[in-house]
């Protein structure tokens, strides 16, 4: 099988549907750039015309305000955004019309618009170069919201986006550009909605949303060494999110921790949480815990950032928070299954 | 401000229809305005009573195929380009049979068989949608144009300078449709800006800019026509400032509850300047008589009847379907 950088997977995705459906057009800032949005969109202008290819004026709002009128009269736009921070001004026409339009009109049209969102945090960019606002916009009813953690999947869940028929929040993390994985050259579809399960185990489950997908990957292997059988699922999804997916695996296993790299009050972990909570109580064998950014805007200086960001090793943490075992689960008194661990990024 | 056009140069067919248009959106607009009165009709109802020949002119120069966008003063928009009246007052009744099932009400119109995809009231939000149909239909090599219809508080939001300077910058065929009735809810426009000059913002934005009578239906469809050309070959977009006067209130059927006494004199003056009275006594002029004339308000006063005896025979949506249609689905679509 053909191994492709996450980067490489979402230019091929674009390539493709550019080249299969003419309603198809990519709109927003850099995409003439061979750098601004990572390699996703390299030479592509020059492959289909900078008619079809739209590198935008400086304009977040009318960029995707535009597109969404393009796709309320039939067109394909993929809008992109090189740093989610700066969408927020284009909040109006992503929440109020994109995301009501098919409502407020009883179904008679659909918004056809992918809104690329692209997270770009890390090397002391400071809090308005590194959000996640995921948790923001799994909110708005009539939106979807997809984080794709693997190649195949960044692939395959953009194709799913731009044939949806509905406005879908694309969210690839740059922290994920260089991983590489299997990518069948085909055009194909990942399901939206669908988690995919990375690991089948009986002792904790584990939810993780894009970067934290990936963290958990490495997270889990430490486990399995030291005689852990974590039960893995990458979200994949954020709206819809597969519910009967979470709540099967936390039934099997009755431990949970759930890893999003985005602010914790009200973020996917709290949703998930508060979920299972009201469906799966009687199944939990201890209290849940959440792997998320404290609720602190991204800081700049590097033994601050160090601080911030959470990884595998916080994933390894929360596992042992909730392995204990059953009788002690409610008490407060400390437990440690695994003494140490070293993992790198 | 150009001084009116020579009416000679409309046929007095054409002229008898937009009276005839007018005269549709004026008697709807005065029994909305009763029925709300009545507590018949609950949803907020901004109404266009005095507005009528902006509507009416800009949808007289423009093709069923083409794009209008509006707000939350769009009856007379969704009229004027060929909206079924009896869907719209059934939307305003919230029903099942209204043209947005019952989910929008007055602020939320929709007749995409004549090109309105949508009018909805967040201020100045369907300018970038209106700049993305007219791209859509650049792409797409088509000749039709997008109008965008918004009023004067809306060139104050930021949609409406990046939407400007975007058209501009792609050449879109589209006609920025600024009816500037002097208020923006209570607030005067020159308490909200420095100068009384919304038409400039086009030259800003390398845009021309034209400010019109909104209130001669002649004049305005002669200077949207002229946009159109523009727009049609290529040349690209075009601003216009319509002057014009609501006579209700922002909101509902009241006269001047939103901004008290001193619009009271002003109200009397724009009385006197009835876009509606104007064309009927351009077509006395002509030679139609009275009968003719008042046999057209008997049919549109009767259309308006038909009009809210179907909506009030019309059924509510269903409470079972609440949640229908959060996602579009191609299966939903009859």
């Amino acid at each position: 099988m053909r191994m492709l950088t996450y980067a490489e997977a979402i230019r091929e995705a674009v390539v493709q549907l550019l080249s299969s459906d003419p309603r198809v057009f990519v709109f927003g800032q850099g995409l003439w750039s061979p750098w601004y949005v990572g390699t996703t969109m390299k030479n592509i202008d020059k492959e289909f015309g900078r008619q079809r290819i739209m590198d935008s004026p400086v304009s977040e709002n009318a960029t995707t305000g535009a597109a969404i009128g393009a796709a309320i009269v039939g067109m394909r736009p993929i809008v992109v955004h090189p740093r989610m921070d700066f969408m927020l001004l284009a909040v109006d026409p992503i929440v109020n019309q994109a995301a009501n339009w098919s409502y407020m009109f009883a179904g008679q049209v659909g918004v056809p618009v992918v809104i690329r969102a692209i997270i770009n945090r890390g090397g002391e960019q400071a809090a308005q170069h590194s959000q996640a606002l995921q948790g923001t916009f799994m909110h708005i009813p009539g939106l979807k919201v997809v984080m794709p953690s693997t190649p195949y999947d960044a692939k395959g869940l953009l194709i799913a986006a731009v044939q949806d028929g509905n406005p879908v929040m694309y969210i690839d993390d740059r922290w994920l550009y260089e991983e590489t994985g299997e990518v069948p050259p085909e055009m194909y579809t990942v399901p939206i909605g669908s988690a995919a399960v990375r690991r089948r185990g009986s002792a904790v489950t584990i939810v993780a949303t894009s970067y934290m997908a990936a963290q958990a990957v490495k997270a889990v292997d430490v486990l399995a060494e030291h005689g852990i059988d974590p039960e893995l699922i990458d979200l994949r999804s954020i709206k819809p999110w597969d519910r009967e997916r979470v709540l099967e695996s936390v039934r099997k296993t009755g431990r949970l921790v759930v890893a999003d790299a985005a602010w914790q009050t009200c973020g996917v972990a709290a949703e998930i949480v508060a979920t299972i909570s009201c469906e799966a109580f009687k199944d939990l064998l201890a209290p849940i815990a959440r792997v998320c950014l404290p609720d602190v805007p991204a800081p700049m200086s590097e033994p601050l950032e160090k601080a911030y960001y959470i990884g595998a090793a916080d994933i390894v943490s929360a596992v042992e928070k909730v392995l204990v075992p059953k009788e002690q689960a409610w008490s407060t008194k400390s437990h440690s299954l695994i003494q140490e661990h070293t993992i790198s990024d | 401000m150009p001084t009116a056009i020579d009416s000679s140069n409309v046929g007095t067919d054409l002229l008898l229809e937009m009276y005839r248009t007018m005269l549709r959106i004026r008697r709807f607009e005065e029994e909305v305005a009763d029925l709300v009165e009545a507590s018949e009709v609950k949803c907020p109802c901004h109404l266009y009573i005095g507005q009528e020949a902006v509507a009416t002119g800009v949808c007289a120069a423009l093709d069923k195929e083409d794009y209008v966008w509006g707000g939350h003063r769009s009856h007379g928009h969704y009229l004027a380009k060929g909206g079924n009246m009896d869907a719209m007052m059934a939307e305003v009744f919230g029903r099942l049979t209204g043209c947005s099932g019952g989910r929008g009400g007055s602020m939320h119109l929709f007749a995409p068989e004549v090109g309105i995809f949508g009018t909805v009231p967040l201020v100045s939000a369907t300018i970038p949608l209106a700049v993305g149909s007219a791209l859509a239909a650049k792409l797409r090599g088509e000749r039709r144009v997008t109008v965008s219809f918004f009023g004067d508080g809306a060139t104050e939001e930021g949609h409406f300078h990046e939407s400007m300077n975007m058209a501009a910058v792609y050449r879109l065929p589209v006609i920025f449709v600024c009816e500037n009735n002097f208020y923006s809810s209570h607030l005067g426009l020159l308490e909200r800006r420095a100068e009384d000059n919304i038409y400039q913002a086009g030259e800003a934005h390398a845009i021309s800019g034209v400010r019109i009578d909104g209130n001669d239906v002649l004049t305005v469809y002669k200077a949207t026509a002229d946009a159109v050309g523009l727009a049609r070959c290529g040349v690209g977009p075009t601003l216009l400032e319509c002057r014009t006067y609501r006579w209700r209130g922002h909101v509902g059927p009241s006269w001047d509850m939103d901004v008290g006494v001193k619009r009271k004199d002003e109200l009397k003056d724009w009385l006197a300047k009835d876009p509606v009275a104007r064309v009927s006594t351009l077509l006395f002029d002509r030679g139609i008589d009275e009968s003719r004339l008042a046999q057209i308000d008997r049919a549109a006063r009767a259309e308006v009847g038909n009009a809210v005896a179907f909506a009030r025979e019309s059924p509510y949506p269903d409470k079972s379907t609440l949640a229908e249609h959060v996602f579009y689905s191609e299966k939903e679509v009859c």
